[in-house]
């Protein structure tokens, strides 16, 4: 099939397999991107969302056209992210336009209650995942550990968090090269 | 020429929201108090309705927005203004990226950046958990603060389910979108 077309369907699928936002959307990602097709590993994935958190926009739209442009180039990057929102168009368009009281149908709530107790599985279950390649040390289980707290207890700006991060990083390493010479 | 605003409210919106798709809901509702498109109201329904449908967030309170304000070309238009700067943004990364990517100074920030991105998702997971599994409630009584935790014991064995589905041998290499459909149907059946 051609990579284009594979690319668009692929993050198309991914969109409408998501429910709650670009965090929800890594369990997918993983399955489809990283498992079946191999076109980015766990590693890569994780630094997508790293970046996505600092450049502006929807996550979900940044992790697409990085791996879509990793694949085949700025093109690749445009049809990979017009995949990911396809879906969304065409359902809120049908949804805005003829169920008025959508979010308040008994049917509807029922089944997202059921759907986000899933969702907090699938994503406990991708973190497990990603901690593998991303925490390997005493000073990055800090580092995670630290995040955590620091943006579910006291809801710290991601972008902050990450920018400090990456300097912590820096720090970190060159410490590390520094004993090691001495 | 609202088409034209919508791309440009949007494009803004996108230019300046960092983090995910809740970051625009501010932006949203500073368009909504400027341009009289929609209400606070109208934007507490659109948020229920972003939520309560597959796809990112953001992009679906864009496409929302976009399409009560001038329909199908809006929807399509406010949607194309929301993801365009990230997607600029997003390529000059990339480009900057493959050159750099085995650079030690950008291994070394990646060496504290995954691990930082890899608690951002924990403490995403963390706050679905807070709505649908426990649900705490702080209240200041006096000079105490007290919690009240309303634990959905229905759901959480539901989760329960799952996390063992998952991680059984003959089941695990299912396709994740089949547990979200089969909570859903779980979710109907008991009522959650």
């Amino acid at each position: 099939m051609n990579l284009y077309l594979d690319l668009f369907l692929t993050f198309a699928r991914c969109g409408v397999c998501t429910f709650g936002g670009g965090y929800a959307m890594l369990p997918i990602l993983q399955r489809e991107v990283v498992n079946s097709r191999h076109w980015a590993t766990d590693e890569e994935l994780t630094d997508y969302y790293a970046i996505g958190q600092c450049t502006p926009g929807v996550i979900a739209v940044n992790t697409a056209t990085f791996v879509g442009t990793r694949l085949c180039g700025p093109l690749g990057g445009i049809v990979a992210t017009l995949g990911v929102v396809f879906p969304s168009i065409v359902i809120i368009t049908v949804i805005a336009a003829f169920l008025k009281n959508f979010a308040d149908l008994p049917v509807v709530i029922h089944a997202f209650a059921g759907i986000r107790a899933c969702v907090c599985v699938l994503i406990w279950n991708a973190v497990v995942k990603l901690k593998k390649s991303s925490v390997m040390d005493a000073p990055t289980l800090v580092l995670f550990l630290l995040t955590f707290l620091l943006s579910a207890l006291w809801g710290v700006s991601p972008a902050i968090i990450v920018l400090i991060a990456g300097v912590t990083g820096l720090v970190v390493t060159n410490l590390k090269k520094g004993s090691v010479t001495k | 020429m609202i088409l034209i605003q919508l791309f440009f409210e949007f494009f803004r919106a996108g230019l300046f929201a960092v983090g995910g798709g809740l970051a625009t809901i501010p932006f949203l509702t500073d368009i909504g108090q400027r341009t009289h498109w929609f209400t606070n109201g109208d934007l507490a329904n659109m948020i229920a309705v972003s939520e309560s449908t597959p796809g990112p967030m953001g992009v679906n309170m864009a496409t929302y927005v976009g399409f009560q304000t001038a329909g199908i070309p809006g929807s399509v238009i406010a949607t194309v203004g929301l993801i365009t700067p990230s997607v600029i943004v997003v390529l000059i990364v990339a480009a900057v990226l493959q050159k750099f990517r085995n650079n030690p100074t950008v291994e070394a920030v990646f060496y504290g950046l995954r691990p930082a991105s890899t608690g951002l998702i924990a403490s995403a997971g963390w706050s679905v958990v807070c709505i649908s599994l426990l649900v705490p409630d702080w209240r200041l009584e006096g000079a105490s603060l007290l919690l009240n935790l309303d634990v959905k014991w229905k759901c959480v064995l539901l989760a329960a389910v799952v996390y063992f589905f998952t991680h059984w041998k003959k089941t695990k290499s299912l396709h994740p979108v089949a547990w979200i459909a089969l909570s859903a149907v779980v979710g109907v059946a008991l009522g959650l």
